[in-house]
C-alpha cells in the first residue's frame, strides 16, 4: 500500500484493530459485588479479553480487545447472567452533558449557600448597623453571580413558557428567585435590616436537587432502553450481474433484486424468487408456527428467514412497506399519549396562578393600609419565597426518582416521564399471545442416549427456526456431535452425515414417522418424537393471580393454539386479530371508560402498544415495539409484573402525600407572611423543613 | 472586630477550595457508579 502521507492514519488505526472496540452489556440482574467478582474474573479467562469493568449503578458491562461478542455472551449466560448487547453507536451519541451541567450548577449553589447561610447565621443572632450591611454586602457579592449562573435552567424554562403565554412551575420559582436577590440588593445598599439572599440561593439550590433527580432518572432509562442493540435491518444485499453489494434499506428502488441470508429480516415487501422458504412472522402477526413460502408469494419486510438464503424482489419500498405503514400508525397513537397532563403540571397550573395573585393582594393591601411601597414589596417578596415552591419543585422528581430506582433494581426499565402516573390508573389488561406470554421450549427427552443428544444439538445449531434454537437451549449442558454435509431442507429439517450414517432432526412425516412434531431419526432406527409444547413464560400465572385486574389475550395467532393458552391461564382470548383490530378493541375499551394496559412484544402490538393508556414490553421485543412501550421488563420472569403497579399506585400516594405536606406548610406560613411577620430566618426555615420533609417522605418508597 | 478581616477570607476559600475539589470529581467521571464502588471495597482481588 502506497500512501502520501506514511505517518498519518496507518499506526492509529491499526493499533484500534488490535485492541477492538469496546463491547457493552446490559446485564439486568446484577445486584451485589459477588457478582462483579465472578463477571470479572471469569470473562478475563476469555483469550483476546484486555479490560472487563462492570458498572453496578447502571447494571452495564464493557469488554475491550479483540473479542468475539458471542463468545463474551455465552460466557456470561454459563455464569449464569442474563445479558444483552448493547449498540455502540446510539451509547456515544448519548453523552450526557445536560446532567452534568446541572451537577455543577447544584454544587456551585451548594457552596454559597453553606457560605451565605454563614453570614447570615451572625446577622440573625444581632449582628447591627456596619457589620450587618458588610455581611449583607459580602453576602451579595457571593450571591448575585451564583444566581445567575444556578438559576439559568429556572429562567430559560420560565422565559420559553412566558413566551407562548403560559405559566408553568417555573415562573413563580424565577419570579422568587429574581425579586428576592432585587430586593435584597436594594435593602442592602440602603443599610435596610432584612436581606433575603439565604432564600434566594437555598431556593435555587433545593429545586436543583429537585431538577437534577429527574434528569437523572429519565436520561438513565431513556438511553438504556434505545441503547439494546436495533433487531431491525437498516441494510441489505442487493445482487448484482457479478456478485453482490451491501445498500442502505433506504436506498432499495422498486425491481431489485435483494440476496436474504438465513436467520435475517426481509429488508422490504417483494415477491420471493426462490423456489421455497421457510419464514418467522411471529413478530408481525403474531402465528406461532413457521410459514412455508413457494416461489412468487408475497413477502413482507420484517420477516425472518428461517432457511436457506432466498433471493426476493422489491415489490414496495420507502413509505409503503408494512412496516413503514404500522410505524405510522404508531405515531399518529402516540399524538393522544403526549397530550396526558402530569401531575406535577396539573398542580402548576393551580399554584402558580394563586401565588401571582395572593403575593400581588399582599402587595396592594399594604400600600393602601400603610401607604410604605418598600414595606409593601418586601412583604410580597416574603410572600412569594415562603409559599414553598421548592417542596412542591420536589414533590413529585423526589418521588419519581426513588420508584424508577426501585422499579430498575427489579429489572424493569421506565422510559416515559408520565409512565407511572398512567399506569396507576389502568384499570384493564390486554396481552398479546406470541412471544409475551409464551415462548417457544422445547423439552429435551429424558430417553435420548447421550449420542442422540449430541447429534440433536449439532443438528439443532445449523438451524435458525424457533424451535431448532429452542431444542439448543434444552440441551446447552451436552456437547455437540461433529457432522458433515449439514444441509437444511425449507420447511422440512437438518440432515447431516454422523459417522457414516445419515442423521435427521425435522418434521414427523418427513422422517417418516406418524406424528405431526419435530422429532430426531437416527440412520435407520425409527423417529424419536421431541415435545415442543408452547411454554407459558415463567411467573404469568402468579403475575395474573396478583394483579387481581380483569385481563384478556388479543393475539394474531390461530384459533387452537389460543384457545389452548386461553383454557390454561383462565383468561378470555380473541384470535386471528390484525393489527387494526388490536388498535379498534383498545379504543373500544378506551370509550367504554377503562383505562388498559397493554404488555405487547410484535410488532402488531407496536400501534395497540403507543394507544394503550400505558403499556409494557418484554426485552426481547421488536426495536419499534420497545420504543412505544412505556415500561420495559428486562427479566425473563413475568412474576414481579405486579410490582410495576404496585410501585406506580405508591408513586402517586407519595406525590399527593407531598402536595398535602407542602400545602400544609403553606397554610401555616402563608398568613405569617401576609401579617408582615416573617423575617429572613422564618422563610429560610420554612423552606428547608419543608423541602426535606417531602425528600424523606419519597423514600419510604424503598419499603415497599 | 477586627478578626473578621482574617476570618472571612478563610472561610471563602476553605469553601472555595471543597468547590473545586468537587468540581474536580464530577470531571473525573467518580460519580458514575457509586453503588458498584460501595460494593468492590468488598472484593479481595
Amino acid at each position: 500500500m502506497t500512501s502520501a502521507c506514511p505517518a498519518c492514519a496507518a499506526a492509529p488505526l491499526a493499533q484500534e484493530v488490535a485492541s477492538g472496540p469496546a463491547l457493552q452489556f446490559s446485564l439486568p440482574t446484577i445486584h451485589c459485588a459477588a457478582c462483579i467478582g465472578k463477571i470479572e474474573r471469569g470473562l478475563r479467562q476469555i483469550t483476546g479479553v484486555q479490560d472487563v469493568r462492570v458498572n453496578l449503578s447502571l447494571k452495564r458491562l464493557s469488554v475491550t480487545g479483540p473479542v468475539n461478542p458471542d463468545r463474551v455472551q455465552q460466557t456470561l449466560s454459563d455464569l449464569g447472567f442474563e445479558a444483552y448487547p448493547l449498540d455502540l453507536e446510539t451509547l456515544n451519541k448519548a453523552r450526557d452533558n445536560v446532567g452534568r451541567a446541572l451537577l455543577i450548577r447544584m454544587a456551585v449553589a451548594g457552596f454559597a449557600m453553606m457560605n451565605v447561610m454563614l453570614l447570615s447565621v451572625a446577622v440573625w443572632s444581632g449582628a447591627t448597623d456596619a457589620t450587618r450591611d458588610l455581611f449583607h454586602l459580602i453576602s451579595a457579592c457571593i450571591a448575585l453571580p451564583v444566581v445567575a449562573y444556578s438559576g439559568q435552567p429556572f429562567f430559560a424554562n420560565a422565559w420559553a413558557a412566558l413566551r407562548v403565554r403560559r405559566l408553568n412551575m417555573d415562573v413563580p420559582i424565577s419570579l422568587a428567585i429574581l425579586l428576592a436577590t432585587g430586593m435584597s440588593l436594594f435593602e442592602t445598599l440602603n443599610g435596610g435590616e432584612h436581606a433575603y439572599f439565604d432564600a434566594a440561593i437555598s431556593l435555587t439550590f433545593f429545586l436543583l436537587i429537585g431538577r437534577y433527580m429527574d434528569h437523572q432518572t429519565r436520561s438513565a432509562a431513556r438511553s438504556a432502553a434505545k441503547e439494546l442493540a436495533a433487531l431491525e435491518v437498516h441494510t441489505a444485499e442487493r445482487v448484482l450481474a457479478d456478485g453482490t453489494e451491501t445498500v442502505a434499506v433506504s436506498d432499495i428502488a422498486l425491481g431489485d433484486i435483494l440476496s436474504v441470508p438465513s436467520g435475517a429480516r426481509v429488508p422490504v415487501d417483494g415477491v420471493l424468487m426462490t423456489q421455497s422458504a421457510l419464514l418467522d412472522r411471529s413478530f408481525l402477526t403474531g402465528e406461532s408456527a413457521a410459514i412455508a413460502a413457494e416461489a412468487g408469494a408475497d413477502l413482507q419486510a420484517g420477516e425472518i428467514n428461517l432457511a436457506g438464503p432466498i433471493q426476493v424482489r422489491a415489490t414496495a419500498v420507502g413509505q409503503d412497506t408494512t412496516l413503514r405503514r404500522m410505524a405510522a400508525m404508531v405515531e399518529t397513537a402516540e399524538n393522544g399519549r403526549n397530550s396526558y397532563t402530569a401531575l406535577a403540571d396539573r398542580a402548576a397550573q393551580v399554584y402558580a396562578p394563586a401565588v401571582h395573585l395572593l403575593a400581588f393582594a399582599a402587595f396592594l393591601v399594604w400600600v393602601a393600609a400603610t401607604g410604605d411601597i418598600r414595606h409593601a414589596l418586601n412583604i410580597a417578596i416574603a410572600v412569594l419565597i415562603i409559599t414553598c415552591p421548592c417542596a412542591l419543585g420536589l414533590a413529585v422528581p423526589a418521588v419519581t426518582t426513588a420508584a424508577v430506582s426501585r422499579l430498575f433494581s427489579a429489572g424493569f426499565l421506565v422510559k416515559h416521564a408520565t409512565a407511572l402516573e398512567r399506569l396507576a390508573e389502568t384499570d384493564q389488561i390486554v396481552f398479546d399471545k406470541t412471544g409475551t406470554l409464551t415462548q417457544p421450549t422445547v423439552i429435551a427427552p429424558d430417553a435420548f442416549t447421550a449420542d442422540e443428544k449430541a447429534v440433536g444439538l449439532a443438528l439443532a445449531q445449523a438451524s435458525h427456526h424457533p424451535l431448532s434454537r429452542a431444542f439448543a437451549v434444552a440441551l446447552r449442558d451436552v456437547t455437540p456431535a461433529a457432522l458433515t454435509e449439514v444441509q437444511e431442507i425449507a420447511g422440512q429439517g437438518v440432515c447431516a452425515n454422523w459417522r457414516g450414517s445419515t442423521v435427521k432432526l425435522g418434521r414427523g412425516a418427513w422422517l417418516g414417522a406418524d406424528f405431526d412434531g419435530l422429532g430426531l431419526r437416527m440412520d435407520n432406527t425409527p423417529a424419536k418424537p421431541i415435545e415442543a409444547p408452547e411454554a407459558v413464560r415463567p411467573g404469568v400465572a402468579e403475575a395474573l393471580q396478583a394483579l387481581n385486574l380483569p385481563a384478556e389475550i388479543l393475539t394474531g395467532d390461530n384459533d387452537t393454539p389460543a384457545q389452548r393458552l386461553a383454557k390454561a391461564l383462565g383468561l378470555p382470548v380473541t384470535a386471528n386479530a390484525r393489527p387494526d383490530d388490536k388498535l379498534r378493541h383498545l379504543k373500544d375499551l378506551a370509550d367504554r371508560g377503562h383505562h388498559v394496559l397493554m404488555i405487547g412484544d410484535g410488532l402488531n402490538d407496536t400501534a395497540a402498544l403507543a394507544s394503550a393508556h400505558a403499556s409494557i414490553a418484554p426485552g426481547k421485543a421488536l426495536d419499534a415495539a420497545r420504543t412505544a412501550a412505556d415500561v420495559i421488563v428486562l427479566t425473563d420472569s413475568f412474576a414481579d409484573l405486579p410490582l410495576i403497579l404496585r410501585v406506580a399506585k405508591a408513586t402517586q400516594r407519595l406525590s399527593k402525600q407531598n402536595f398535602a405536606i407542602a400545602t400544609l406548610y403553606n397554610c401555616i406560613a402563608v398568613p405569617i407572611a401576609l401579617a408582615g411577620f416573617a423575617t429572613p430566618l422564618a422563610a429560610a426555615l420554612a423552606m428547608s423543613i419543608s423541602s426535606i420533609t417531602v425528600l424523606l417522605n419519597s423514600q419510604r418508597m424503598r419499603y415497599l | 472586630m477586627n478578626v473578621l478581616v482574617v476570618l472571612i477570607p478563610i472561610s471563602l476559600i476553605l469553601g472555595g477550595l471543597g468547590l473545586a475539589a468537587f468540581l474536580w470529581t464530577v470531571r473525573t467521571d467518580q460519580y458514575d457508579d457509586d453503588q458498584g464502588n460501595a460494593a468492590r471495597i468488598l472484593l479481595d482481588d
